[in-house]
């Protein structure tokens, strides 16, 4: 089970450049709004028409742009979940199940088909309501459920918890990842909540402005992305151009320091990251201290943000401490903060013609 | 009282049924015929929406003797499609029932066309490809899925269309031209029986006429109203 998709397709205002593989299991697509995500999965489950390139979906070409090949979406076997689920509000429950099965073209095994997928969402009893006389979390049970029905060889997802209050979402969240376990198929999530992403799929592409970087598993975005823009979609949010030195340190103009880091010393570099919630208070001979005064200090629902200025620099960096470390660090203050050396992620600026700015 | 009572009794009532016929089969008609259009310019490219939309809807705008001016011009007897259609096919259109229904369809058929038309536009896109992806044919969205969330829509332009349809004067009467029992439809009786100073019969049938429409309007407001409930005011 593969998917490979490599499309082009403009837009206006910009140009969406998409090209990656996806295996069995769950492949996130993670960018900000606006960076093509949802358009790459129309563009898969044929609803919409790139300009160039090729997707193929387990050896069957679904459409390549040379070979004049452009399976309609009926025929690709590619399931889709919409953000706001796309029930058929004049259809029932059942009716929009049926939907999901008109390729069967038999009543009799068509209603097995049905009631076993309607079994295994728990929607019994719900059959003849429409969708207006369901709850959030049992709309999307129902799209969940005439999405698989159909018995899809590769299932999209576009933001499906989006529609949903927060409470909801959790429960949602942990039942969509059942269900996705449950499939045997290319999965593919679309996102732009890096918690999302995080908690539910195995592997994750990178989107910016419409291009798409490398395909890397999710667990090593978080811990170690390779790339500015991998760092600032992943959420760090201190990212300052850097230079190696010779002594395998990294020289940091904007915030006028050196500092310890881990990787080999040939690794090229042009940026570092450093995430909020490792910098800590600490004294003045600690490795990687850098002395800053605090700009900022704000009270947030679990911890205290401080915006500090390095002592000497232009850049500001972000810290994120508990409140308990924090209690007596207050605007205007000085004092020493370490950005642990294991904490120094080495980043490289991808030739994008758009890049993100530098936080 | 008494006047009125006899006026009834004695009333030529071909009229109400040549006009309630005309109104539904040109209905029917304008039905399938605007909601294919519809979708159809609904599909075409800016420029070409823009001219062919302007063609359509064009007779809304016209005064309706310039249809029944185009339409005698086609129909006629002494016009190629006219007597093409007459000596090969048998069909006559000048002076006959077909020459009502034509013309209150052609009359008509902009409100049809132009409604259908909004009420598609409006469709959430997201439910067609919904349909799409879920291996529905296009003809099965088009029915049980566009059509449906288009409701609302396509039913009112459905009784506007009727309403028009059944009203229909100055097409039907240089096209059909009113011939008692045949072609003469309500509106044709009124101008007629007011030419003969007969005020009282116009007055009874402007009253069914305005009866029937006034009905239709209110009625298509009560059901709009029931469908759109989330409907601001403002």
């Amino acid at each position: 089970m593969a998917l490979s998709v490599n499309l082009i397709k403009r837009l206006p205002g910009f140009t969406l450049n998409v090209s990656f593989a996806a295996e069995a299991g769950v492949t996130a697509l993670l960018g900000a709004s606006g960076s093509g995500k949802s358009m790459t999965l129309r563009c898969i489950a044929g609803v919409e028409k790139p300009d160039e390139g090729s997707i193929v979906l387990d050896g069957r070409v679904l459409y390549d742009s040379r070979r004049g090949i452009d399976l309609p979406p009926q025929n690709r076997k590619v399931g889709y979940l919409f953000q706001r689920y796309a029930l058929f509000p004049n259809m029932t429950v059942r009716q929009n199940i049926d939907a999901g099965l008109s390729l069967v073209r038999d009543a009799l095994a068509r209603k097995d088909r049905r009631e076993s997928w309607i079994t295994r969402f728990h929607l019994e009893g719900l059959e003849e309501h429409f969708p207006r006389e369901l709850s959030g979390g049992q709309m999307q049970r129902v799209a969940l459920c005439r999405m698989l029905a159909g018995e899809p060889e590769a299932i999209l997802l576009d933001e499906p918890f989006a529609a949903l209050d927060s409470f909801l979402r959790w429960q949602m969240e942990a039942e969509v990842r059942q269900t996705l376990a449950a499939f045997s198929g290319v999965a593919l999530l679309v996102s732009h909540d890096r918690g999302e992403v995080y908690r539910m799929s195995e592997r994750v592409c990178v989107l910016n402005a419409g291009m798409s970087e490398p395909v890397m598993p999710t667990r090593e975005l978080f811990e170690r992305p390779q790339t500015l823009q991998a760092a600032l979609i992943s959420g760090c949010k201190n990212c300052a151009s850097a230079k190696r030195m010779e002594t395998g340190r990294v020289q940091v103009p904007d915030w006028n320091a050196i500092l310890a880091c881990e990787g080999t010393a040939d690794q090229p570099v042009t940026h570092i990251g450093v995430r909020a919630h490792w910098i800590v208070p600490c004294e003045a001979d600690a490795e990687n201290a850098v002395f800053c005064r605090i700009l900022d200090a704000q009270e947030d629902v679990f911890t205290r943000n401080l915006t500090l200025l390095p002592a000497g620099g232009t850049g500001t960096i972000r810290a994120e401490l508990s409140k308990e470390a924090a209690r007596s660090l207050t605007a205007g203050n000085e004092a020493w903060f370490c950005l642990p050396r294991r904490a120094v992620m080495l980043l490289m600026e991808t030739d994008s013609r758009s890049a993100a700015p530098h936080g | 009282m008494q006047e009125i009572w006899d006026i009834l009794k004695h009333l030529d009532y071909s009229p109400l049924w040549i006009s309630l016929k005309t109104g539904l089969v040109a209905t029917v008609l304008c039905f399938f015929l605007g909601v294919w259009t519809a979708r159809c310019v609904m599909h075409m490219g800016k420029r070409a929406k823009a001219f062919v939309d302007g063609i359509l809807t064009l007779p809304m705008v016209l005064p309706p003797t310039v249809a029944g001016f185009f339409l005698l011009l086609i129909f006629s007897l002494r016009r190629p499609i006219g007597s093409f259609l007459y000596e090969e096919l048998s069909i006559k259109v000048v002076q006959t029932w077909l020459g009502c229904v034509l013309a209150a369809s052609v009359i008509a058929f902009p409100l049809m066309y132009r409604n259908a038309r909004a009420a598609f536009e409006q469709v959430d896109i997201e439910l067609v490809y919904a349909g799409r992806t879920l291996g529905m044919s296009e003809r099965a969205i088009f029915w049980r899925v566009v059509l449906p969330s288009a409701g609302p829509g396509v039913v009112s332009g459905t009784i506007l269309t009727f309403a028009r349809a059944l009203g229909e004067y100055g097409a039907t009467s240089m096209l059909a031209g009113n011939i008692a029992g045949k072609t003469g439809t309500i509106s044709q009786r009124i101008a007629m029986v007011i030419q003969n100073g007969d005020y009282l019969t116009a007055g009874l049938w402007v009253a069914v006429i305005l009866l029937i429409s006034f009905g239709i309007v209110v009625l298509m407001n009560i059901f709009a109203d029931s469908k759109l409930m989330n409907v601001k005011k403002w």
